[in-house]
């Protein structure tokens, strides 16, 4: 589509879709969001970019392939379960560690399901563009 | 802790992603996913051992209890099925290197196979029936990937096939898996195990079990729902249908005998009678599907539906020795049918074709081979002493003392019967000598449109795609070949040890007590009332 209107707001709608979609993702594990949802604005946002600038500039936006994508993600989200084996807990134990955490506050949280989310959010960002680029090539 | 069963499904899934992304190298991912299957087969062996010496193994995911967490399980039964789905993981892998192609390869052929495997294994370790449900899911995303992967025409008709029946049977399964749910609120199923009994409501339980039965039996290729298989195995490479052929039917028998034995047990002589009928039925039509085609990976497709028969069997006979002839049947049927495939894919090499009328002279060419190709065949049929004749003698003798004659009269009809189609192939594609005019016959094949999908399965004689050259099958994939009739060999001329784990297998399927404490070490409603019952 060569709309002049559509590619410049497309630009500026990426990165606040991109943004929004690390915010998803990061207060998932609490309130409601997630690797999922995060993952489905981010590859929204990266769609939009498509629509207006072709499916070439969407996997360069992406830098690697899409597939690979999703592999990583698979692993990281399986690393995310492997931490606690090392441990000696089960597979997928949940395990924080609490950054600058005070005797009334718990700092920051950072954990294995955190780990985990991220692995969710690549693999749907790589499937969904993934399939929207290779739709978008054959047409 | 027992990192054992986590291992099992952690190890095809990270091959499948290194095996992409570590390398674009055809040839060292296939290494990739080779060393990835090698380490499988290591980790399965290790665990049946501890299996087999110490009772079964649970493992609960998240360290969240049961019945409220996901629980693994493997026990005789489970562990002996992984370990022969790692042979034939590995088997197809190496097979892989050689019969697939570059262009399939880079679309991610390991991948999709490693996870494909990593389904079956978590089908097989699963102790929650909804997590069963999402490995069926994982093992059919993957398979309708390698259906459609490098896809021709032929390739896109069977593999719809293929997704709208499977689609169906997944939404029987979601609806009994609900309905189930709504009953009982547990899916944990050593806890559905002691609560569905005590539902008020056993007509509709019965309803469900009839979904479930429905619902397997569709991925099983049972009698009335087969027509997906045939229609869809003869269209791919002959890696892909192997290991089809071998695993995802045997994946739905294992889920009817798991629901049958631990969720609704005992006297359903109704659900037992249609099982009995349903074996019947699909062995017959195996056999004689069989022998109205004349397409090698159609006749052996064939045989893949005659041999569920087999196994349903002894799940509908019920006792304990039935179940355990079934368990052998099964280990014999994968092993066997990965074989024979495999076999196929060279006899398909070698000849150029798979048609029965364009081969020849293969006895001539390559004696060795022919005697690899008798033996499996001779096996599937069940002569002694191969490891068919064992299958088929214990579920004769099952059938014995269940006083079944008409059970033990069509088995022994139907092994009979799948005598001709396989000495067939023997007389067509290795005795008969070369036809003359199959140079003539496939240059004019090449040049003309390359063929019909729309032919029905039962006039498709003579539609095939011709290769167009006959070439000598890649060094590798003999070493599969001759791994696996080793190990059919074996199994024949030593069942004793076999049929002692078969046997042990079926006796705690039968009396799921320890599966239920491995699971819930402390289930005290249940306890109480057996002490109930002694005083």
């Amino acid at each position: 589509m060569n709309s002049l209107i559509f590619s410049t707001i497309s630009r500026l709608l990426v990165g606040l879709m991109l943004l929004f979609s690390v915010f998803l993702l990061w207060r998932g594990h609490n309130e409601p969001g997630g690797g999922f949802i995060g993952g489905l604005v981010a590859a929204a946002g990266i769609i939009v970019y498509g629509l207006a600038e072709g499916p070439a500039m969407m996997r360069k936006l992406l830098r690697v392939n899409p597939r690979t994508l999703v592999l990583i993600g698979l692993l990281t989200a399986m690393f995310a379960g492997i931490l606690p084996l090392l441990q000696d807990n089960a597979f997928l134990t949940g395990m924080w560690m609490f950054i600058g955490a005070t005797a009334t506050d718990k700092g920051l949280a950072l954990g294995t399901p955190l780990i985990f989310d991220i692995g969710v959010y690549l693999v749907v960002v790589g499937g969904v563009a993934g399939m929207v680029i290779a739709l978008e090539e054959e047409l | 802790m027992n990192g054992l069963l986590i291992a099992c499904l952690l190890i095809p899934m990270i091959t499948a992603a290194v095996s992409f992304i570590s390398t674009n190298s055809a040839k060292l991912r296939g290494a990739t996913s080779i060393a990835g299957s090698g380490l499988l087969l290591m980790i399965a062996i290790i665990l049946l051992y501890q299996v087999a010496i110490g009772g079964p193994v649970s493992n609960q995911m998240g360290g969240w209890q049961a019945p409220m967490g996901i629980t693994l399980i493997a026990d005789t039964l489970s562990a002996i099925l992984i370990v022969v789905t790692a042979i034939v993981a590995l088997s197809v892998n190496i097979y892989a290197i050689g019969d697939i192609s570059e262009e399939r390869i880079a679309g991610g052929f390991f991948t999709f196979l490693n996870m494909l495997i990593a389904g079956v294994m978590g089908a097989f370790l699963t102790g929650d029936l909804f997590n069963l449900y999402v490995w069926f899911e994982v093992m059919l995303i993957s398979s309708f990937a390698l259906l459609v992967l490098g896809g021709n025409k032929v390739q896109l008709d069977g593999a719809v096939k293929y997704v709208a029946i499977n689609l169906i049977s997944t939404v029987l399964l979601l609806t009994a898996i609900g309905l189930l749910y709504g009953l009982t609120g547990t899916l944990n199923m050593a806890d559905l195990s002691m609560r569905v009994p005590q539902v008020e409501n056993q007509a509709l339980v019965a309803v469900v079990a009839v979904l479930f039965l429905i619902a397997f039996g569709i991925k099983a290729a049972v009698f009335p729902l087969y027509f997906w298989l045939p229609a869809s195995y003869h269209t791919l490479p002959i890696s892909v249908t192997a290991v089809f052929a071998a695993l995802m039917t045997k994946v739905g028998i294992y889920a009817l005998m798991r629901t049958f034995t631990l969720i609704f047990p005992g006297e359903h002589s109704a659900i037992d009678m249609t099982l009995l009928c349903l074996g019947v039925l699909t062995m017959i039509l195996g056999v004689f599907g069989a022998m109205t085609h004349s397409d090698i990976r159609r006749i052996l497709a064939f045989h893949v539906i005659g041999s569920i028969g087999f196994m349903l069997l002894g799940l509908g006979l019920g006792s304990a020795l039935a179940m355990g002839a079934a368990i052998f049947y099964m280990v014999h049927g994968i092993l066997i049918k990965a074989l024979l495939f495999m076999i196929a894919g060279i006899i398909g090499k070698l000849g150029g074709s798979f048609e029965l009328s364009r081969l020849g002279g293969l006895y001539q060419e390559r004696p060795g081979f022919s005697i690899l190709f008798l033996l499996a065949a001779l096996s599937l049929i069940g002569i002694p002493p191969l490891s068919g004749f064992w299958a088929k003698l214990l579920i004769i003798e099952a059938g014995l003392h269940h006083d079944a004659p008409l059970i033990i009269t069509s088995v022994i009809l139907v092994s009979l019967l799948t005598f001709i189609p396989l000495i067939r192939i023997w007389s067509e594609a290795f005795w008969k000598p070369k036809p003359l005019d199959v140079e003539l016959l496939s240059a004019e094949q090449s040049s003309d449109e390359p063929l019909d999908s729309k032919t029905p399965p039962s006039v498709a004689t003579g539609t095939e795609v011709v290769a167009p050259s006959i070439s000598l099958p890649n060094k590798y994939a003999w070493f599969p070949v001759i791994g696996l009739s080793i190990i059919v060999l074996l199994i024949g001329f030593f069942p004793g040890n076999l049929i002692k784990l078969s046997d042990s297998a079926a006796k705690s399927l039968m009396n799921p007590s320890t599966y239920l404490d491995t699971v819930l070490p402390n289930r005290p409603s249940v306890k109480a009332n057996a002490n109930e019952v002694q005083q």
